[in-house]
């Protein structure tokens, strides 16, 4: 599954990033990568970004994004 | 000899907050990643420190990333000294392994041990220096003795000889996309010198964040903080306004007695007293209150991190509008200076985005338009007599309508010149900090206040004394002054002000806090308190109407001459700057015009 699809409080372990360069660069240094374990905080209160928890911090994410981060639950 | 030694590491990591300890200076710190955007440089004993950017990575994504790994490749530095978070050793110290191939003498310090501790983690700072083969000091940077260890720790540093490193194959190392081997050996030093569970982003930071980001309650505290700052502001002006503005009338009495006792010629006393004087006491007393106020208050939010989660609970009308969220936190930025918001627009990947974003900036009013708001809606929109909770009020609402403004601007221009895709978001959610609210409150109060003083002498004195003299050069018809007034009076008519708010909105390009003493100043009179402006500008007839249209057109004009230089520098076109002020002008005249026909 991508992980928009991940509920608050679920986590995941990241399969693969099909993104474009810059973004996927940004999303490896702050320490998504295949392999990493994420979960999700929540969402904003008008349901689009959600933060997750990447590497011990919390990061904020739109569900465009989310769409292109393929996860296993 | 002086050595020049390099401080690099994460955004958000109290690279900042440790300079200021060391060097003594007073780089502003907020708890945001991104806040420092340019390097900066000060004296610590017989080093030069120089601050760098935050990074994540030696592979830049974002401008204010190239400035550090340029900086670091150039070799200026004869150290580096990498700051890592202990809360968030894991991420760190990737940076850290990069730096390791390209710089011969590098220190690791590791910082926040305190923030940690109380997050229940232990750091073994010599486990550490053994994996990483590097010296590593460990250091809470809020701490007294921060300041000795680390010079002892660089003393130690320049005796020892420096390792070899190749910087030419660190760079190409850094450039690979060997993110993964970085990670495992990372993953692999925190499992060595890690104790204790837990990260940066703690239980606590998940409840707090539940309620101000919430669903129910994220909007309302958003909007009570913001109605709270005005109020206060608002409240709080009055009195150390009306004090200011009594001493400097008595001061300007006793100086005026002492130019009459030497036998100063008339017009000197008028140059200086009516003309100088007079403006600058306008400013400080009526400008320098509200501005000394608000921004420690912002400062404060700023500090504890809950400006990047204002930025989270909006993004969603900026992604409708084709803009970065981050867009949100240079518009609160802006809120302070918008020469302060344009280069803060570096955290913007993106250079669309990032054009988006300095193009929009000026319509976020400045603190230096504040006074003027605020004595526009005191004068004219709040009956006399009202609270100051009514005023806080109006004002938070001008200030949601320029953000409506400023989305509005923004979607306009992704629909037109600055058409393109989204190139994707992310946002840092700091944990929460505790700000040191005495010396956050201090510290701020008094930078603003030597700020806008500086300003008042550098540029509202001599405004003052050539808008007197100007005022005194006759023509057939009239005064300079009141014949450029006049020229203007027509156009201005027609937006629903006069010749002399355009004069003045002109004449105040160097600094928007003058544009009342101006125009005042243009009036022939001489300002005072509240009540005295209001009767100077109903003689000149004024009706709400007139109040509206300066309302909205202090809102939307061109932005000052500092803004406009920082958006050359940052956009490095004269072309984008000029649409940096027609844009806001067009929408401030437009919004007038209509203004004053619906007046009509």
């Amino acid at each position: 599954m991508t992980l928009e699809k991940l509920r608050p409080g679920q986590r995941a372990t990241v399969l693969a990033l099909r993104l474009r360069e810059p973004l996927r660069r940004r999303l490896e240094d702050l320490g998504l990568a295949e392999g990493t374990e994420i979960r999700c905080l929540g969402r904003s209160p008008l349901g689009d970004p959600a933060a997750f928890l990447i590497c011990g911090s919390a990061v904020a994410l739109r569900r465009a994004d989310c769409r292109r981060i393929e996860v296993e639950g | 000899m002086e050595r020049t030694v390099a401080l690099a590491g994460n955004p958000n990591v109290g690279k900042s907050s440790l300079f200021n300890r060391l060097t003594g200076l007073r780089q502003h710190t907020g708890n945001w990643t991104g806040k420092t955007v340019e390097t900066a440089a000060g004296r610590c004993g017989s080093y030069r420190l120089v601050d760098l950017p935050g990074t994540y990575s030696l592979r830049p994504g974002s401008a204010e990333e190239r400035v550090t790994r340029d900086y670091l490749l150039r070799g200026e530095a004869e150290a580096v000294v990498v700051v890592c978070d202990a809360c968030c050793l894991e991420r760190n110290l990737i940076l850290a392994l990069q730096c390791r191939a390209l710089c011969p003498r590098m220190l690791v310090c590791v910082n926040m041990l305190d923030e940690a501790r109380r997050r229940g983690l232990r750091v073994d700072c010599e486990a550490l220096s053994r994996g990483l083969g590097l010296p590593v000091i460990g250091l809470s940077a809020r701490e007294k003795g921060s300041r000795a260890a680390l010079i002892a720790a660089l003393d130690a540093l320049f005796e020892a000889p420096p390792r070899p490193a190749d910087p030419g194959k660190g760079a190409e190392e850094a450039e690979e996309p060997c993110a993964q081997r970085l990670f495992e050996e990372s993953r692999r030093l925190c499992r060595l010198v890690l104790r204790g569970e837990g990260g940066a982003y703690g239980p606590r930071d998940a409840r707090l964040d539940r309620i101000l980001t919430g669903r129910v309650w994220a909007f309302p505290v958003m909007l009570l903080l913001l109605l709270g700052i005005c109020f206060l502001t608002i409240r709080g002006a009055n009195l150390p306004s009306a004090w200011l503005s009594r001493g400097f009338a008595s001061l300007g009495g006793l100086l005026r007695r002492g130019f009459r006792a030497l036998g100063a010629p008339a017009w000197l006393e008028g140059l200086l007293l009516d003309g100088a004087y007079g403006s600058l006491s306008l400013v400080t007393a009526v400008m320098l209150p509200p501005m000394a106020i608000f921004f420690p208050l912002f400062s404060l939010l700023e500090d504890a991190g809950f400006l990047p989660r204002a930025a989270y609970n909006l993004d969603r009308p900026f992604q409708a509008c084709g803009a970065c969220g981050k867009q949100g936190l240079c518009m609160l930025m802006g809120l302070g200076c918008n020469a302060v918001g344009v280069t803060g627009s570096r955290i913007i990947a993106s250079r669309r985005e990032r054009l988006l974003a300095i193009l929009t900036n000026s319509i976020t009013p400045c603190n230096g338009r504040f006074p003027l708001l605020i004595a526009l809606l005191g004068m004219f929109f709040a009956p006399a007599g009202s609270s100051a909770l009514l005023s806080a009020g109006l004002l938070s609402l001008v200030l949601c309508g320029s953000a409506a403004l400023s989305l509005a601007a923004t979607a306009l221009l992704d629909r037109t010149l600055l058409r393109g895709e989204s190139a994707g978001f992310v946002l840092e959610l700091p944990p929460y900090r505790r700000p040191q609210i005495g010396r956050v409150l201090l510290r701020s109060l008094l930078d603003r206040t030597l700020k806008v003083l500086g300003r008042a002498a550098a540029v509202a004195a001599p405004a003052g004394a050539l808008l007197w003299l100007l005022g005194r050069v006759q023509t057939e018809s009239g005064s300079l002054l009141t014949v450029w007034a006049g020229a203007l009076d027509g156009l201005g008519r027609f937006f629903g002000m006069d010749g002399a708010i355009l004069l003045a909105f002109l004449l105040g390009l160097p600094a928007n806090e003058t544009v009342l003493p101006i125009l005042l100043g243009i009036y022939g009179a001489a300002g005072g308190e509240m009540p005295e402006i209001r009767a100077v500008l109903l003689q000149n007839g004024w009706t709400s109407v007139t109040a509206l249209c300066v309302l909205l057109f202090t809102l939307l004009h061109w932005p000052c001459s500092t803004t406009l230089l920082t958006i050359r520098r940052e956009t490095g076109s004269w072309r984008w700057t000029a649409l940096a002020a027609a844009l806001p002008t067009a929408m401030g005249l437009v919004l007038c015009a209509v203004a004053a026909a619906l007046g009509k």
